[in-house]
């Protein structure tokens, strides 16, 4: 179903005795030429536009460089400036309450739409289009600019709080202990792809658990419980691994609605925007490609503790 | 299914409607229709909250500026389409210069994507060659790289290349298949698709290209309209890399113009901003409109966002 149920089962069905793996071997050789002359296109790039510049970046990470002069090599300079740059700690920290926060409420609400829009109930694929739409849409420049004003001085928000009698004068986006809140709201204001996802997740489960759980008398809790969750289980798991990779690398949002500076007070500095302006604005390629390395290596970890702790809440039926 | 379950004790009744069914809607009938009352009231809230954000920014792009401030409502008095006249020529170039740039990269990353990306997804599927588990693996992994682990060194080779400031950089990684997820959506696709069409037409004397070409390919429409979809909306809306490679006014994408125009204006002319929103949303809305059907499936098969 998914990329990352793939995954596992490639490393599941690695296990197999020396005959099978040598016929496997004598097998797989069939199309050789053909399956690298198909798959070149992918492989060329692969190596020019993924795993070269992989490298590259990494060996810059460790040099000075502003594109003008020749690298420099800089040893462990760049990392070492990162553990004294308050800035960047901010943007972690911003980073960190978007995802942790974030993530998870968007994803419960989207769980909880997607259960109580039942199958076969009507009007289910209005519901859907409505719900699904903020999230194609969700990314882009207009609706952050869109953002910008609902939650301005005298933007939509404020204007409601008025008519319904709160005076209301705060800036939500110009004022650092709510602006980051407004860029979360939007967030979880494109629940619906994942919400879609857990759709198909859900249709996917048998309804004869449930008659047979009807049988035997449970409740609608316990059907809840026992059946949806368990089974549901992989594609929350898939939702939320992809989820959080997708949100340590936002990015549009935050830059249109603070202007590009991360403000008010560093409060919305995404550590992808930082990212952008050491590298891309003050032209430190080093510093920048030493930041992409280290956001590489959390993420990898956030997806590592992921699929660890998933042995113990993650259902596969196989 | 209840009928199925309840079969056995009532054989020997003529047909007619099951007793057991009859009583439990009964017992539940009252209760479950408040129930699904409430709960389609609860879901129309929940939509008109989603859209409400989208339709008032649509109908405050036909309002003066002034107003706008003024209105929370939906109601429109006196609409002037002002808004679009003034924001369509703020810029130095009017804004269908953007659009126009933005369709030549969003057509470019359709035709690479839709390419590159069923060729590679065919040798997934159907060809065996060595080392192509180790392949689909970093395949799949790939999908979840971050991209600004490769964004400096791959802006440097364009900017060796002399490729800034065009619509290179944009376009060309998609004829790479660089978009990963749609390697992975199609090779799913082909592996629903019937082997022995391709054993037929390798009877009738196909090779792998005829096969691919003849066979596959016309098969796999639905999941190339997916791909199709999805590179439209993406790349319209991408951000990031039109951002960092596009630099003249004259070669910006509509995501970059609309944030330039946040700027000239400080964000005081929102009417006109509203209008470009609207316009540079249009085409987004128009596909999702349409091409609704195939997202969802999209979505639902791979889980991309």
């Amino acid at each position: 179903m998914s990329a990352i149920s793939e995954l596992t089962s490639l490393r599941r069905t690695r296990a197999k005795t020396a005959a099978e793996r040598q016929q496997q071997r004598k097998e797989n050789g069939r199309d050789n030429k053909a399956g690298y002359l198909f798959l070149l296109p992918w492989l060329v790039g692969l190596v020019v536009i993924t795993i070269g510049p992989m490298c590259a970046s990494l060996y810059l990470s460790f040099t000075d460089y502003n594109l003008l002069q020749p690298p420099k090599w800089a040893g462990l300079a760049n990392f070492r400036e990162m553990l004294h740059d308050t800035r960047l700690h901010q943007s972690l920290k911003v980073t960190f309450i978007y995802v942790f926060v974030g993530v998870p409420l968007q994803l419960a609400l989207a769980l909880v739409i997607a259960l109580a829009l039942d199958k076969g109930m009507k009007g289910l694929s209005f519901y859907r289009s409505i719900f699904y739409l903020p999230s194609m849409l969700g990314g882009s420049v207009a609706i952050a600019v869109l953002w910008r004003q609902i939650f301005g001085t005298d933007g939509l928000i404020n204007q409601a709080l008025r008519l319904v009698g709160i005076n209301a004068h705060t800036g939500w986006v110009s004022d650092p202990s709510y602006a980051l809140g407004t860029i979360i709201i939007l967030h979880i204001w494109t629940f619906g792809s994942p919400m879609v996802i857990f759709l198909a997740g859900l249709r996917q489960i048998p309804t004869m658990y449930y008659e047979a759980a009807a049988v035997d008398g449970a409740r609608r809790w316990a059907r809840f419980s026992k059946i949806t969750m368990p089974l549901l289980s992989p594609i929350v798991f898939f939702n939320l691994v992809l989820q959080i990779i997708g949100a340590f690398q936002s990015f549009t949002q935050a830059f249109v609605v603070s202007g590009g500076t991360g403000g008010p007070s560093d409060s919305t500095l995404f550590y992808t925007l930082y990212l952008y302006n050491r590298g891309f604005a003050n032209l430190q390629m080093g510093y920048a490609s030493a930041m992409a390395w280290v956001l590489l290596v959390i993420i990898g970890a956030f997806t590592a503790i992921n699929f660890f702790a998933s042995k113990y809440w993650v259902f596969y039926d196989d | 299914m209840t009928s199925t379950l309840a079969t056995p004790r009532t054989t020997d009744r003529p047909a007619g409607p099951d007793p057991h069914r009859i009583g439990r809607r009964r017992r539940r009938g009252v209760g479950s229709t408040v129930w699904s009352v409430v709960k389609h009231l609860i879901l129309i809230g929940c939509s008109l909250l989603m859209i409400y954000p989208l339709l008032w920014m649509l109908v405050s792009s036909f309002r003066p500026t002034n107003t706008i401030f003024r209105t929370p409502g939906l109601w429109l008095h006196n609409p002037t389409l002002a808004n679009y006249t003034h924001g369509w020529h703020a810029l130095t170039s009017p804004f269908g210069q953007y659009l126009i740039n933005s369709g030549i990269v969003v057509l470019g990353a359709i035709l690479g994507n839709v390419a590159s990306c069923s060729l590679a997804a065919y040798a997934f599927a159907r060809l065996r060659f060595r080392g192509r588990t180790l392949w689909f693996a970093i395949m799949l992994l790939s999908i979840m790289l971050p991209i600004h682990v490769v964004v400096v060194p791959q802006y440097i080779i364009f900017n060796n290349l002399d490729w800034v400031n065009t619509f290179i950089p944009l376009i060309l990684p998609k004829f790479l298949a660089t978009d990963a997820f749609f390697v992975f959506l199609m090779v799913q696709f082909i592996r629903g698709i019937p082997k022995d069409l391709d054993e037929a037409a390798r009877i009738d004397g196909c090779g792998h290209w005829g096969i691919f070409t003849r066979v596959v390919l016309p098969l796999m429409v639905p999941a190339i309209a997916t791909t199709v979809i999805f590179t439209f909306i993406w790349t319209w809306g991408d951000f990031f890399t039109a951002l960092i490679y596009l630099t003249s006014p004259d070669k910006y994408t509509t995501p970059v113009a609309l944030r330039s125009f946040l700027d000239s204006t400080s964000g005081s002319d929102w009417g006109a901003m509203f209008a470009m929103s609207i316009v540079s949303l249009l085409p987004v809305f128009l596909v999702f409109l349409f091409g609704q059907r195939y997202l969802i499936k999209g979505i639902s098969t791979t889980g991309i966002k």
